[in-house]
């Protein structure tokens, strides 16, 4: 078991020489995947824990990828992704041009279920995704657009509970176990690497998503990466977190109203 | 660890639960204390619909607050938290509330096993565990930790529960001394003092 304070000395050594700035995170469940992690790999020690960790930049890496969190799903909350398609797209809509910024999108999930209810309102073709994570393995995954086809099952049914009234299979081509998305969907997508902690506004969106990743940050991190979204919103945009997130207690909340269904999503006053 | 000024409560009540619990609780609630000097913390499995039936039965049965948990929510002593369906909880060193929604435990998110351990790094001898029927193996692995930082273990007594497999479990492999029925479980929780 790694200790409190060795966990703070590791977070230190690894800001300092991979410039990652994990001190932000919420202890809690940082400690717990970072001890799975430390028990997973079969660590003797702390020390030569650390000494691993600051030896490879690869081993680095494969450490990100397993002590963030990177579950997802299609259509994730589909009560979410109806208030989208009801209440939101018809406003996007009457935008010339439409920009979206995924701000960890993991995967992919949320940005492949944007980019199909933009479709099926008719507003893919004006529209650009932007997806980012800090995490590059997700990113790659994320591109490919290749998801399980175990997961199918519950993506559709979430897609069905969001309104949609396609033929989910119509989507993919299914490939032995996995599921390959079309490729007018990705068309639309840019995806990059972006640390919420350390890296700066990029654009102007009309739209930002941010779900099941705040939850992850500590109150500090959660109120500088808020005022990060808000210098990056468009005037009367609209900024989505997830379920159990809020904009409630955060310097930005007196300038955003949410919107009247109670799903998670807060428009730019001005 | 272990630090007391630093939290807002000092001593703190997990109670998990499987199928068959909700029996129990809603025995359990009535009896409790108005001015219960802890905080108690609720984890039961359930299906993911996130509606707030499950908040209003639980606070139709008792005059304590019962709300479902927030991420930051700071542990007040005598309020229910309930883990929300979907999210691990967690407690934080300040015995503030944080929520995680990665894999599931045992079959399960919320895991009473996540939440014991994590209630257990925290509250140390500080903490009581409670758990109630169920068909999960859920638990039991907490309880371990629970025990192992020197706090109290409790198991409702598997003749009483609806379904004996969890708390049997439990009892088994943490060799449980204290196994009660549901209402001398209130009465236990009542007894302890700040
Ligand atoms: C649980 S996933 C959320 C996926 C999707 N948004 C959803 O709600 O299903 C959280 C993602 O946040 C990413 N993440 C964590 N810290 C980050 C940071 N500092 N900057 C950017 N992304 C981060 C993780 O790599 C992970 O892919």
């Amino acid at each position: 078991m790694i200790a409190p304070d060795e966990l703070e000395a590791l977070l230190l050594d690894i800001l300092e020489h991979y410039g990652y700035d994990f001190t932000g995170y919420s202890r809690a469940s940082l400690t717990r995947r970072v001890h799975a992690f430390f028990v997973k790999e079969r660590f003797k020690n702390y020390a030569a824990f650390r000494e691993r960790m600051l030896e490879s930049n690869i081993y680095f890496i494969h450490f990100v990828e397993e002590v963030t969190v990177n579950v997802t799903e299609m259509f994730r909350d589909p009560g979410f992704y109806k208030t989208l398609r009801e209440n939101i797209l018809p406003v996007l809509a009457t935008y010339p041009f439409i920009r979206i910024w995924h701000a960890g999108c993991s995967t992919g999930e949320e940005v492949y279920s944007m980019a199909i209810i933009l479709k099926e309102a008719g507003l893919l073709q004006k529209s650009l995704l932007y997806a980012t994570d800090l995490n590059q393995r997700v990113l790659e995954k994320a591109k490919a657009g290749i998801f399980p086809m175990s997961q199918m099952r519950l993506n559709s049914e979430n897609y069905l509970h969001s309104g949609g009234r396609q033929e989910f299979s119509g989507y993919y081509t299914a490939n032995y176990n996995f599921a390959r998305f079309d490729k007018s969907l990705s068309d639309k997508m840019v995806f990059s690497t972006h640390n919420l902690v350390s890296d700066s506004s990029f654009n102007e969106f009309q739209l930002i998503l941010c779900r099941n990743v705040l939850i992850y940050f500590d109150r500090e991190l959660q109120a500088r990466v808020l005022q990060l979204f808000d210098r990056s919103l468009d005037s009367l945009g609209f900024l989505a977190l997830g379920s159990k997130e809020s904009l409630k207690f955060s310097a930005i909340a007196p300038y955003y109203s949410q919107i009247e269904n109670k799903e998670k999503i807060w428009r730019k006053k001005r | 660890m272990e630090k007391k000024a630093l939290r807002s409560v000092q001593k703190l009540v997990v109670i998990g639960g499987s199928s068959g619990s909700l029996e129990a609780l809603l025995t359990m609630l009535p009896k409790l204390r108005a001015d219960l000097p802890l905080g108690v913390v609720i984890v039961l499995h359930r299906n993911n619909q996130s509606d707030n039936a499950l908040v209003e039965l639980f606070a139709s049965r008792t005059s304590l607050i019962v709300k479902e948990a927030d991420e930051k929510d700071i542990l007040k002593a005598g309020t229910i938290y309930i883990a929300p369906p979907d999210y691990h909880l967690l407690l934080e060193q300040d015995g503030s509330l944080s929520l995680d929604a990665s894999a599931k435990v045992n079959f399960s998110r919320p895991s009473i096993d996540v939440t014991f351990s994590s209630a257990a790094a925290v509250f140390g001898k500080y903490l009581t565990g409670i758990l109630l029927s169920g068909a999960n193996s859920d638990g039991a692995n907490g309880m371990a930790i629970i025990k192992k930082k020197g706090g109290r273990i409790i198991v409702q007594d598997p003749n009483e529960a609806l379904v004996a497999y969890m708390p049997a479990r439990a009892i088994k492999e943490n060799d449980v001394e204290e196994v009660f029925g549901a209402l001398e479980l209130a009465e236990l929780i009542n007894s302890i003092s700040n």
